[in-house]
């Protein structure tokens, strides 16, 4: 790999399948590694990469492992479509092309000092999910840890045995919910936001990060807004198709931002009138 | 007694409640347990009681032939359950089954209708708390709707 293509975005790093872990029926988790041994580019929680399944097609996926961990990358991917289903099919010491990390990622720097609130829907957990690690490394640096989950099933469910683990931290609260739960389930049932009744919040020392699909935002931000939350302590992650991920191509226009270059993190106050708008 | 209108007063349901009615709410109220695995009302029964959960947790079930039985909530500390005593024919719409062991205090309804007939501006402070919760839950349901519709290809 020559100096050049390591500093071009636009060419991909050759990447080897670590190890694939089945999270759910459809999702997975993928840990790449550099295949010339070098250590992977450094990450901000919240950033993504372009994975290239070769002969099948380029994909944003957001980072999911821990920001700390040196020379290997986490993607958790859902197979949704010929392309995923591709790269969820990838086996250990298969090539991977990465471009990235890429993108504007959590405000961390932002939240020290505060409570720290995530809201997750489905496989928006994967883009917190460093978050929860980057908070816990740093214990003294911020406030309560509260993450707020929600999936459509507990089968559906993301990383279940971390889950547990975050939960028996100190200054930590965890709560899952699910669409649908059987009557087998004991835990939660209901939408995400139906578990603001139960978290311990302080509105006015909080940060809130929210990532899901974009109806389960709409909802999210409404209930963080009357929790007593500012715009300005409200990120969201967006997600739109991209093509060049480098602000050239306009694939990702969101209003007036690009998602790839100016997000797919941002201030709510900056895009919350885009997000009442159809079609954008 | 006292203990139970300090509790009642507390209830975020409550909050802001003048003295004076939380003392006439507190004569229809009454300290409640449910066994794990019991059922606190049944759909199609009379709508009695509406009840503020104080701990343990609670589903609410829908009858869904042939499924049976489906969970479309569950209620936990600080969570009102039932709207039905509120309006004609006071049935209630749903199954309500303990999940924990739960504590809880019911509030008689035909009790609570006599005072608010009796009472207007406690009957329209009622009306305003039990507005908020019917307006939460008919939002979650909304958003709940979408989210299984969206699972449909």
């Amino acid at each position: 790999m020559t100096a050049t293509a390591l500093s071009d975005p636009m060419v991909p790093q050759v990447h080897l399948v670590q190890s694939v872990t089945r999270e759910t029926p459809d999702t997975f988790t993928l840990t790449l590694r550099p295949d010339d041994g070098a250590a992977p580019s450094h990450f901000s929680p919240g950033q993504f990469s372009m994975l290239w399944v070769f002969g099948v097609g380029e994909l944003p996926i957001s980072i999911s492992g821990d920001s700390s961990t040196e020379g290997r990358l986490e993607y958790t991917v859902r197979s949704v479509g010929p392309a995923t289903h591709a790269l969820v099919k990838r086996q250990v010491g298969d090539a991977i092309g990465v471009r990235g990390p890429l993108g504007v990622g959590w405000p961390l720097s932002a939240a020290r000092g505060h409570d720290v609130l995530l809201v997750a829907g489905g496989i928006g957990l994967a883009p917190l999910r460093p978050v929860v690690y980057e908070v816990l490394r740093n214990r003294d640096q911020y406030g309560r840890l509260v993450l707020l989950y929600g999936a459509r099933s507990p089968r559906d469910l993301l990383y279940r045995k971390e889950l547990a683990a975050w939960a028996r931290q100190r200054d930590t609260q965890i709560l899952v919910t699910v669409d649908y739960g059987g009557m087998n389930w004991r835990g939660h049932v209901g939408v995400v936001t139906t578990l603001f009744r139960y978290a311990r919040l302080q509105p006015n020392r909080s940060v809130a990060m929210v990532c899901g699909p974009e109806v389960m935002m709409r909802f999210v931000t409404r209930e963080l807004e009357h929790q007593g939350l500012a715009q300005a302590a409200i990120h969201l992650s967006m997600e739109r198709n991209m093509k060049c991920a480098v602000g050239l191509c306009g694939h990702c226009q969101y209003g007036s931002y690009f998602v790839c270059k100016d997000g797919p993190v941002f201030p709510y106050e900056r895009i919350r009138s885009s997000l009442e708008k159809h079609e954008l | 007694m006292e203990t139970l209108e300090r509790i009642i007063a507390e209830h975020p349901f409550f909050a802001g409640l003048e003295s004076y009615y939380v003392g006439l709410l507190v004569g229809c109220a009454a300290n409640v347990r449910f066994e794990a695995g019991s059922y606190i009302c049944k759909e199609g029964q009379e709508a009695d009681k509406f009840f503020l959960i104080r701990a343990g947790k609670v589903a609410v079930e829908i009858l869904a032939p042939p499924r049976k039985r489906i969970i479309v909530s569950t209620l936990e500390e600080g969570s009102i359950l039932g709207w039905s005593w509120l309006l004609p024919p006071y049935e209630w719409r749903f199954h309500a089954r303990a999940v924990e062991n739960t504590r809880a205090f019911a509030l008689d309804g035909k009790c609570l209708r006599t005072k608010c007939e009796q009472n207007h501006d406690l009957g329209y402070e009622l009306l305003k708390r039990f507005a908020q919760v019917i307006e939460k839950q008919l939002v979650a349901a909304h958003y709940q709707l979408i989210d299984l519709c969206a699972a449909e290809p």
